[in-house]
């Protein structure tokens, strides 16, 4: 019954991870750039899902104005950091990144203090059981049915709307789309604000998990969302997605077995290291 | 008097982990998100050794050899993944590494290392080893950049596929890269270690790796003297703002940021702007 229950805690992990890396991967698909700041956007995700369902009572609105809102910051970002910066090498935009994610943590902090924020009464604690024992938070199950239905509707919108085939059509040659009369312009900033708000979405799902917005919960998502699009062939997101379960599952099995030698993100580390020696290339090669 | 000798002590270690990092990035363009993780290798050799009794000199040379060492296997991955996937290999080593320290009780643990011996000759002596250190250093790296392997160094980094067809040994210079580079930081490790005195997992974390990358970056990749002024200036910034200590690390973020949003070349292109401009 305990492989059931890591199972099932990794898959959750794995679905927050997932939607986190989505965002990333899909700027990166587009501008070949490694967006650590994208893990503040997450940060701040959490923080107005906290705020408005304390101020509202509605976890709804929370959700959708996180969304919305982390989705304007990101395509805010995307015009005052990142488009300059275009033609640079990439190492420049990433270090810029780096700095942006540093002055955002600490923008929280003195902002919202550094114990960061709690619900007043946490929504979705109650839990089911599903039979053997077996014991699910409702929060859980809502993770996972949002997770699956986000991504269900951005594959739906990629392959079947204009909008759609416009964004594929740009990551796979964005000189040949801009010749077809594709607005290449707003394409990148639907890019930002679509991937910003997947993270936002995925910050409000963590605050449900574990009751607390606080300034460095973007920490672990920065670093680890990176090895997940790497691991996953940068760039592709079928890729990502496998990436994301993948070591969502090894984390929660490994610290169990072999918890005593390494910490939880030396686990996931260890485990991208291994495979990238194996597959150099990621999981699956972008596309 | 203290005070200054803490600072420039600081100053001096600073400057060579992001000289021995400019070996790898700057020279050879191979992008490490890790290099703490070879200070950390260099720091938690020497202190072990000095507490068994050797003298800091004599644990100088083993903690580059640890260093080294692991700084080679990592090269070898260098040869296996480029670009991005290389930088995010490296900082998969780096928390490998403090996941690995962090789980073992000989080496402290979760605790770290307490009650490093303090240099036997002294603080002033300690700056002076460092100072001496750092600048041998600056040294090599400047005779690299001239001699035919700063040639090698510098096609690789510019375009490695070029390089291999005009029959330039990749391999074997990457791996050169990564063991003077490691090496370097695992000097300026043991240095450091015997400068605070007491280390743990976390003084080798994410965030270091990442400061560093951001000396050289900011200095101007590949370029000895404005990569090493830069890390004097960063490594004891923080201390600067102390009247707003609430907000230094929010400044240090938008400082790095606006650097490279400004001048993407670092200090040394806003030199050379400056200079070309008044000519």
């Amino acid at each position: 019954m305990l492989a059931v229950d890591l199972l099932i805690q990794g898959i959750v992990q794995g679905a927050i991870y997932a939607l986190i890396a989505l965002g990333l991967t899909l700027i990166y698909g587009l501008l070949r750039i490694l967006h650590v700041a994208h893990a503040a956007l997450f940060t701040l995700g959490g923080y107005v899902g906290v705020i408005v369902t304390n101020q509202t009572g509605s976890l709804t609105l929370a959700l959708f104005s996180s969304m919305v809102l982390v989705g304007l910051l990101g395509m805010l970002i995307y015009r005052v950091a990142y488009r300059p910066l275009l033609d640079k090498p990439p190492l420049v935009a990433l270090i810029a990144s780096i700095g942006l994610f540093i002055a955002f943590e600490e923008l929280f902090r003195i902002v919202f203090g550094s114990y960061g924020l709690s619900f007043h009464n946490p929504p979705l604690r109650t839990q089911v059981e599903l039979g053997g024992g077996l014991l699910l938070s409702y929060s859980r199950i809502l993770i996972i049915v949002m997770a699956v239905s986000f991504l269900s509707v951005l594959a739906w919108l990629s392959s079947r709307t204009r909008t759609g085939v416009a964004w594929r059509a740009t990551v796979t040659d964005p000189q040949m789309a801009a010749s077809f009369g594709i607005n290449v312009e707003n394409v990148r900033y639907l890019n930002f604000f679509i991937g910003s708000a997947l993270a936002g979405a995925a910050g409000v799902m963590v605050v449900l998990l574990t009751n607390l917005a606080e300034p460095t919960m973007g920490a672990v998502a920065s670093y680890k969302a990176l090895a997940i699009i790497v691991l996953g062939g940068l760039g592709s997101v079928r890729g990502t997605l496998i990436a994301a379960l993948a070591i969502g599952i090894v984390e929660s099995f490994g610290t169990v077995y072999i918890g005593h030698i390494l910490d939880r993100d030396a686990i996931a580390f260890a485990f991208l290291i291994i495979a990238l020696m194996l597959r150099p290339q990621g999981l699956l090669r972008a596309g | 008097m203290a005070y200054e000798i803490i600072l420039a002590t600081t100053m001096a270690i600073t400057v060579l982990f992001a000289l021995s990092l400019n070996i790898i990035t700057g020279f050879c363009g191979q992008v490490s998100l890790g290099h703490a993780a070879f200070y950390g290798l260099g720091a938690y050799t020497g202190a072990m050794l000095t507490k068994a009794g050797w003298p800091l000199i004599a644990a100088l040379p083993p903690a580059a050899v640890v260093a080294g060492s692991v700084g080679f296997v990592v090269g070898l991955a260098s040869l296996r993944v480029r670009h991005d996937f290389l930088a995010i290999t490296t900082m998969g080593v780096a928390f490998l590494f403090v996941g690995l320290v962090r789980k073992q009780e000989w080496l402290g643990g979760e605790i770290g290392i307490s009650g490093i011996p303090a240099a036997q000759f002294g603080r002033p002596g300690l700056l002076v080893l460092s100072i001496i250190c750092a600048a041998l250093f600056a040294a090599l790296a400047v005779y690299i950049k001239r001699s035919w392997m700063g040639f090698a160094f510098d096609s690789i980094a510019n375009d490695e596929d070029t390089a291999r067809v005009l029959g330039i040994d990749v391999p074997r210079f990457k791996l050169w890269a990564f063991v003077i580079g490691t090496s370097g930081a695992g000097i300026a490790g043991a240095l450091y270690a015997h400068h605070v005195r007491y280390i743990g997992p976390d003084s080798f974390g994410f965030v270091e790796s990442v400061t560093v990358l951001a000396m050289v970056i900011i200095g101007g990749v590949g370029s000895v003297w404005a990569v090493a002024l830069a890390a004097a200036v960063l490594s004891v910034l923080p201390l600067w703002f102390q009247f707003v200590s609430d907000y230094k690390l929010l400044i240090y973020g938008l400082l790095v940021f606006g650097v490279m949003r400004f001048s993407p070349d670092g200090i040394a292109g806003a030199v050379k702007r400056l200079l070309n401009r008044r000519s």
